[in-house]
């Protein structure tokens, strides 16, 4: 309540100061002001509700001064005053500002008492930039770069076929030279010696029964090997990476973002899930978010990206043009990556929370993942292994004190392994 | 040297002119093998296109294709929520306070749901009363997944909107109000504030309405005596933790008595405290829970029970009766009446007699012993059924005076004795229209079936007793498109707010007196201070004094306001004990309550005696610990439930006594494969017939008597494995539940599934261990509790010392060490544990004939020891006394007498689940090291590990080792719960479901011990005793299941194994369990 009030006085206070504002500026002035600051300023301020190629909960803010002096012939000096004190110019019954409330929806704009002139000027230089357009760049630089290394690859080719040309001549001119030789041979009556037959190696290797009982030994040896190996990786599904039914890019997200993994598998804190996030949790950001600004590459443009948006849209029932939601949702059927059996338990909250351990370890490097894969075998023996090699974290959790003590008495360590801590117990997680 | 002699397989060989011998000679069987069946007609075989060679091409293709369609990893599909409710965190539990209230069932529960889903009711302990699930309402909740219930609206078969059935039957409403014909709303006991409410704007809208309660199980005669006597339709509150002496006659207030919920306070005193226990005396007729509960149980047929208590009535408030009586009967009445004189304030009668005079007399002679454990004040409100309505509505409904009936939770079809009357009586209403969940026998005949929902579906209040609230709310959103009977009254009334907005209203207004009502919710129930006992009726004249029982010095610690301790200021043993003395004058009287005519005083003694006439048999109707009424039939958890007494599962029967069975020529017979086996019989009352009701013979049955029970032989509304039994309800004439009966013996055995087959101990101390108070009060416990000993170096070492231990100790004393103590004194063997246990663990149903072959799947059964002699004691006495084995003292003779029970045998229940040795047998025998033990104490089991040798179950000498014989989910041979999706919905997502071919068994609860564990982890504390527990132990409301650490020092369970009463089970085998028993005492000292 307090801010409300606080408010409320500030803004009568700019609107007092209004008329004053009003009479010092002038058109000139749309000359100033640093596009630089005016982005941070822009970002910290404004791009919750505008964005400048957008409407939003606000319209588009590009080129508005320019936009407003030629279609409603108002100055900066308007500007400022609205984005002081939007209720103020609304409550004076300016047309536009009335016009503008109604357009969207009767909510008024928060009004920024503690922006400055300056401030506002420099926002309004940042809306004034041209489009720039970076993704477009980029890939004509990404096709460029393609093209080079294209003709380093004709040039590669070509010293390969001479050198191969060069191999023929060589073997052509051996195979002459020989003919050459035993022609003269021929002609002085030298008899080459002929060769005597012997046993052929293959026949002697079959006759040698100690040799066959060793290579046979080794062949079902080795065949063993390979049916054990291929026996014991039925069900395990490392690196499996199925299509999901939305592109949903980890990289982009954890990586080039830096969200962290718990706000949105929020669940793995508290759950044995970890819980894959409901739409209302990628509609939080995404409201805002409507299109992809960052890296792209030729598989992965901008309107890939912003296509795979547009099915957030349509699952979650969101109306980007109204930014309404129409009500209509269809939940996204995505496709389980990591299956463990029904009959291990594992529980998120114990690793995650208890434990500490970083979701990376067992789910590898998912900040880096496009796509997202299994990382980790997930088979008892990958689980059994980090038991045994990894520590409890007992500090300053009052449950560990009493057996921590106790047992680390027992084992004359200082640390114990999760395995000290009955953590192999086939009881813990078969259940 | 050839012999003449001619063998010969079958005595028709020896008939020289046989035509089946001569057949066989030419064929392998008599008659012609019916090929033509299966391969159809010659012509089609023919002209078929597909030749053999193409048949086998299909085939090898199929398979092919078969079994790379199976190389492939199944895709599953993660589907999360769109908006994601904020108080669902997927893998984590919520709980809901709710209270079933389906007018057999009232009991404050809490209600465990994941991702949305209802899996388990548990105990409400914020509940002051009715805070105790019994085991059909831990069954409950499979109802609400139940695949036969109605999915919407239906008129006449076919399925409408709930819109036309809105405007269709409002129409005909208006229009009989209008006629001015009489519309009856026929009901369960609500016992809802808001649907009196409701009832009372819906007859003030339409006029001519009335409002018709029943129950299926009347209580009719004691809500006609609590009427007449106190001027209000109810029940007597009994609370036998006040109680020190407790003499019933015929109530099996332990089950189903008066609504049951009687139980854990029963079991407060029933441990012994200080050497001080209460004492039971019990006269009944079929052998009850509470009458194996009971210090003396003296088995008396109805007749003499009513002679019984109008004896006990003159002989404790005066006035002369004549009574005759068996001497034995009459010696125990006499011993009974000085006990309760005795015992004053703390001595409660109770009676089960379906009569007004006997309830009469009950109430008068509580209110003269001035017992405590009677509170006038408080009446239940859960049965408030008028035997007279419902019968008058009958009559009205035969002669066409009802136009339109609306039921709602009733079934009058089925639960009628006179069904056939109804169901005429229906014929003629121009509207009937049913509330239920079911299409059964009753809303099958309607014009409209209104879909219910389930209660864990429905909003709801109840009055449980006088000022004690409780309400009900919806844990899931309804499954179907169903409607309860309260929004349908709105629909009529014309009101446009929901029901719960109704309740709101009504409990703000008439209940909360200010207080919050989300608090109400929260907690599910309410007591409410401004209800005050609004005095006797004219009739009784009580004048009560009360005053301070000593005048002690007392130590205050808090403050005093006007003389009073605040607070927690008094110490509890310095509380002060008033005495209310109470001077009763009875004018012997009559008062007319629904028309009946109600007598007291030294009258209603005399009516009673004189109404006691027996003409041969006496049937006593009775109601199942596991069905109740039967409105659970389809229940496939409470069909498999073994009764506690008989120990029969999937069944009704008619019980007999030993003596009676000889008489009628009727029989129990154990068959090869161990199995029971038992005589038909056909059971007549009053004209009506039951054919082949089975019958067992029931120790304890009192001779002269046959018992049925209720809830079974339902035709309508379930699936065809649960349509077993008879239906009792036919011979339930006048709502008596006694009735003189014929008993013919049938031709034929029935098939019984029987899960204990051995019913009496034979004199082996060391399974169960019982001693009496007396000796438990003055002898060491090396006496009644010795620890059995062997023999080192010649020398007696007891078996708990770790020289003649074969095993290495394993040290446990770090981190948890797990136990669970059982109290055979508190457990009444009520079998709440047995469903809880079910539900929590995901156990399979295996049905009728897998049980037979003692293939049942229960992880924890509730055993029951009958004596042979009339005590174990004697039992214990007599083995010891064997001297060779043949003669007198032979124990050859005298081991084939002691498997047989005595006629009135002593009964002991002892729950036994796996009792997690410490040197558990099981595990050093498993080849692939399936079982291991934790060091918590628990012994594992990995069931992916089993390959199902079962070497463990052999070695195992508790037999609580149980086997998959098959697949039992999504398998149609076991068409149980889990073979449909609805069903599997009550699956415990934490607890794997196990396959075909590997052993299971109790694991000590780990899914819950391990979340408690991680709680604490996760918010850094230690675990406080009572935060662990297992489903058996927080189902136990009767404090005989405790669960707990026992390297906590301070824990319960920890001092009860220090206690003088524990011992283990078969504690010589050298096991060392971790479940400990404690030793039974039975206070046998008579005043």
């Amino acid at each position: 309540m307090k801010q409300v009030i606080h408010r409320k006085l500030s803004k009568n206070l700019l609107r007092s100061s209004l008329i004053i504002l009003l009479a010092f500026t002038t058109v000139l002035s749309a000359q100033e002001g640093d596009p630089a600051k005016g982005k941070s300023l822009f970002n910290a301020n404004c791009a919750a509700c505008h964005q400048l190629d957008k409407k939003m909960t606000g319209p588009a803010l590009r080129n508005v001064e320019q936009r407003l002096a030629d279609d409603e012939g108002l100055d900066r000096a308007w500007i400022h005053a609205w984005v002081r004190n939007s209720p103020g110019v609304i409550k004076s019954g300016d047309a536009y500002a009335n016009k503008v409330y109604n357009e969207f929806g009767g909510a008024a704009m928060t009004a920024f008492p503690q922006l400055s002139d300056d401030d506002i000027n420099n926002i309004l230089a940042y809306t004034a930039q041209e489009k720039a357009a970076p993704a477009q760049n980029a890939a004509v630089a990404v096709t460029g770069t393609d093209g080079g290394g294209s003709t380093s690859g004709v040039s590669n080719e070509i010293v390969l076929g001479a050198l191969a040309v060069l191999f023929i001549l060589l073997a052509l001119g051996l195979y002459l030279v020989n003919k050459t030789l035993r022609r003269f041979a021929a002609a002085q009556n030298i008899e080459l010696p002929e060769t005597a037959k012997r046993t052929p190696l293959w026949k002697a290797f079959v006759q040698n029964q100690f040799l066959m009982i060793v290579v046979a030994i080794f062949f079902l040896l080795s065949s063993a090997y390979f049916v054990y190996g291929y026996l014991s990786q039925v069900g395990v599904d490392q690196g499996y990476q199925p299509v999901q039914p939305i592109h949903f890019s980890h990289k982009v997200h954890a990586g080039d973002n830096g969200i962290d993994c718990k706000y949105c598998h929020s669940s793995a804190r508290v759950s044995k899930t970890s819980g894959i996030p409901s739409l209302n949790v990628c509609m939080n950001c995404h409201k805002s978010i409507y299109e992809y600004n960052g890296e792209t590459s030729p598989e992965y443009s901008k309107e890939f990206y912003d296509g795979e948006i547009q099915k957030l849209y349509a699952a979650a029932g969101w109306n980007d043009a109204d930014q309404k939601y129409t009500g209509e949702s269809k939940p996204v059927k995505w496709v389980r990556i990591h299956n463990l059996p029904d009959f291990a338990y594992f529980n998120h909250s114990q690793h995650v929370t208890v434990a500490g351990v970083e979701c990376q370890t067992c789910h590898g490097p998912v900040e880096e993942m496009e796509i997202m894969y299994q990382h980790a075998p997930l088979t008892m023996g990958w689980c059994i292994n980090c038991h045994r090699e990894t520590n409890v974290a007992v500090k300053d959790n009052a449950y560990y004190e009493k057996i921590h003590e106790e047992l680390s008495k027992k084992y004359g360590v200082e640390e114990l392994t999760a395995a000290q801590m009955g953590g192999l117990e086939c009881g813990k997680c078969h259940y | 040297m050839s012999s003449n002699k001619k063998y010969w397989k079958s005595v028709e060989e020896l008939n020289e002119n046989s035509s089946i011998v001569e057949t066989l000679k030419q064929n392998e069987f008599v008659e012609e093998i019916p090929t033509d069946e299966f391969l159809g007609d010659k012509e089609t075989l023919e002209s078929t296109s597909t030749t053999r060679r193409d048949f086998l091409k299909y085939i090898g293709f199929s398979t092919a294709a078969a079994s790379l369609a199976a190389c492939e990893g199944p895709v599953k599909k993660s589907i999360p929520y769109v908006v994601q409710p904020k108080e669902i965190i997927p893998g984590v539990a919520n709980y809901y306070a709710t209270t079933i209230a389906n007018g057999f069932d009232f009991a404050s529960v809490l209600v465990k749901t994941r991702e949305g889903r209802p899996i388990k009711i548990e105990n409400n302990s914020l509940a002051g009363t009715h805070g105790s699930a019994n085991a059909r309402v831990n069954a409950s909740v499979l109802g609400l997944y139940d695949s036969l219930r109605v999915q919407g609206p239906k008129q006449d078969d076919k399925t409408i909107s709930w819109g036309t059935f809105d405007a269709e039957t409002t129409k005909q409403l208006t229009e009989i109000a209008a006629a001015n014909k009489n519309i009856v709303l026929l009901t369960q006991t609500f016992a809802s504030p808001s649907t009196d409410k409701l009832i009372a704007e819906f007859s003030e809208k339409y006029g001519n309405v009335s409002h018709v309660v029943y129950d299926a199980v009347s209580e009719s005669a004691a809500l006609d005596a609590y009427q007449a006597k106190y001027g209000e339709r109810g029940l007597a509150d009994y609370d036998f933790s006040k109680a020190m002496t407790i003499v019933s006659v015929g109530a099996d207030f332990l089950g189903d008595w008066q609504g049951g919920g009687f139980d854990s306070g029963y079991a407060k005193n029933k441990v012994p405290n200080h050497g001080k226990m209460s004492r039971h005396i019990q006269f009944e007729a079929n052998m009850s829970l509470s009458g194996a509960n009971a210090d003396k149980r003296v088995p008396v047929t109805p007749t003499e029970q009513k002679l019984a208590l109008a004896k006990l009535y003159t002989l404790i408030v005066g006035g002369s009766v004549s009574v005759n009586l068996p001497e034995h009967i009459d010696a125990a009445v006499k011993k009974a009446a000085a006990e309760l004189k005795a015992a004053g304030s703390k001595a409660v009668v109770v009676t089960g007699l379906q009569d007004v005079n006997a309830q009469t007399l009950v109430l008068e002679i509580n209110q003269v012993l001035g017992s405590k454990a009677f509170n006038p004040s408080t009446p239940i409100k859960t049965r408030q059924g008028s035997n007279a309505q419902v019968a008058q509505l009958v009559t009205d409904m035969k002669a066409g005076k009802v136009a339109a009936i609306i039921m709602s939770g009733v079934n009058p079809i089925y639960t009628l004795p006179n069904a056939a009357d109804f169901a005429e009586g229906l014929k003629k209403t121009e509207l009937s229209i049913a509330f239920s969940l079911k299409e059964d026998e009753t809303s099958s005949l309607t014009n409209y079936i209104a879909a219910a929902p389930h209660y864990l579906e429905s909003w709801g209040d109840v009055e449980l007793k006088k000022g004690h609230f409780a309400l009900t709310q919806p844990t899931i959103r309804p499954l179907f498109d169903t409607r309860q009977f309260q929004d349908a009254l709105l629909k009529w009334t014309g009101n446009d707010v929901s029901y719960h907005d109704y309740i709101k209203n009504t409990w703000n207004s008439d209940v909360l007196g200010g207080a919050s009502f989300n608090q109400a919710l929260h907690d599910g129930v309410f007591t409410s201070v401004a209800y005050a006992y609004n005095g006797a009726s004219s009739k009784t004249v009580t004048t009560s004094e009360t005053s301070l029982k000593d005048k002690k010095e007392r130590t205050w610690v808090g403050g005093v306001i006007h003389g009073a301790a605040v607070g927690i200021g008094l110490k509890e043993e310095d509380k002060d004990e008033y005495i209310t003395t109470t001077k009763t004058s009875t004018i012997a009287g009559s008062t007319t309550v629904n028309g009946v005519n109600v007598v007291s005083g030294v009258a209603a003694a005399k009516a009673l005696a004189s109404s006691a006439k027996s003409n041969g048999l006496e049937l006593v109707l009775y109601s199942k610990t596991g069905m109740g009424d039967g409105q659970q039939a389809n229940n496939p958890w409470l069909q498999e439930f073994p009764d506690p007494i008989s120990r029969v599962s999937w069944d009704n029967y008619l019980t007999v006594s030993k003596s009676d069975a000889e008489k009628l020529g009727l029989e129990n017979v154990h068959v090869a494969t161990g199995a029971l086996d038992g005589s038909y019989a056909d059971v007549t009352v009053n004209g009506v017939t039951l054919k082949n009701v089975p019958v067992l013979i029931q120790p304890g049955q009192a001779k002269g008597s046959v018992g049925i029970s209720f809830g079974y032989g339902r035709k309508l509304g379930l699936k065809d494995e649960m349509k077993t039994g008879v239906n009792a309800y036919e011979l339930y004439n006048n709502f008596e539940t006694v009735q003189d009966v014929t008993v013919k013996a049938a031709s034929g055995m029935h098939e019984f599934a029987c899960v204990q087959l051995h019913n009496t101990l034979m004199g082996r101390g060391d399974i169960l261990k019982e001693t009496t108070l007396e000796i438990f009060n003055t002898k060491d416990k090396s006496h009644w509790n010795p620890i059995p000993v062997v023999s080192l170096n010649h020398e007696e070492t007891p078996v708990t010392s770790p020289d003649v231990d074969l095993w290495d100790e394993f040290d446990r004393s770090i981190g948890h060490h797990f136990n669970l103590s059982i109290d055979l004194n508190a457990c009444t063997g009520c079998g709440a544990c047995v469903i809880a246990c079910h539900a929590e663990n995901n156990v399979p149903v295996v049905g009728k004939e897998e049980v037979r072959r003692s293939r049942d799947m229960h992880w924890l059964r509730i055993d029951r020891y009958y004596s042979s002699d009339d005590t174990f004691e004697g039992d214990n006495e007599k083995k010891d006394g064997f001297s060779g084995l043949f003669g007198d003292n032979g124990s050859l003779g005298g081991f084939g007498e002691m498997e047989h029970p005595a006629d009135n045998p002593q009964v002991s229940f002892q729950p036994v689940m796996c009792q997690h040795c410490n040197h558990a047998p099981c595990e050093t025998v498993c080849p692939v090291a399936a079982t291991s033990h934790g060091r918590q104490g628990q012994n594992h089991m990995a069931y992916n590990r089993c390959v199902g040798t079962r070497y463990c179950a052999n070695n195992c000498p508790y037999k609580v080792r149980r086997f998959n014989w098959f697949l039992y989910n999504g398998n149609d041979e076991f068409d149980y719960h889990m073979n449909d999706d609805l069903g599997r919905m009550v699956l415990n997502p934490d607890v794997v479901v196990r396959s075909r071919g590997v052993m299971e068994k109790c694991s000590m609860c780990i899914q819950m011990t391990q979340k408690t564990i991680l709680d604490a982890k996760r918010d850094g504390r230690q675990i406080k005793d009572g935060e662990f527990q297992t489903a058996c132990s927080a189902a136990c409301s009767s404090g005989a299941m405790i669960f707990g650490d026992i390297n906590d020092k301070e824990s319960k369970v920890a001092k009860l194994k220090e206690d003088n009463r524990m011992y283990h089970l078969l504690e010589h085998v050298g096991t060392k369990p971790n479940v400990q028993y404690q030793t039974k005492v039975r206070n046998t000292k008579e005043a």
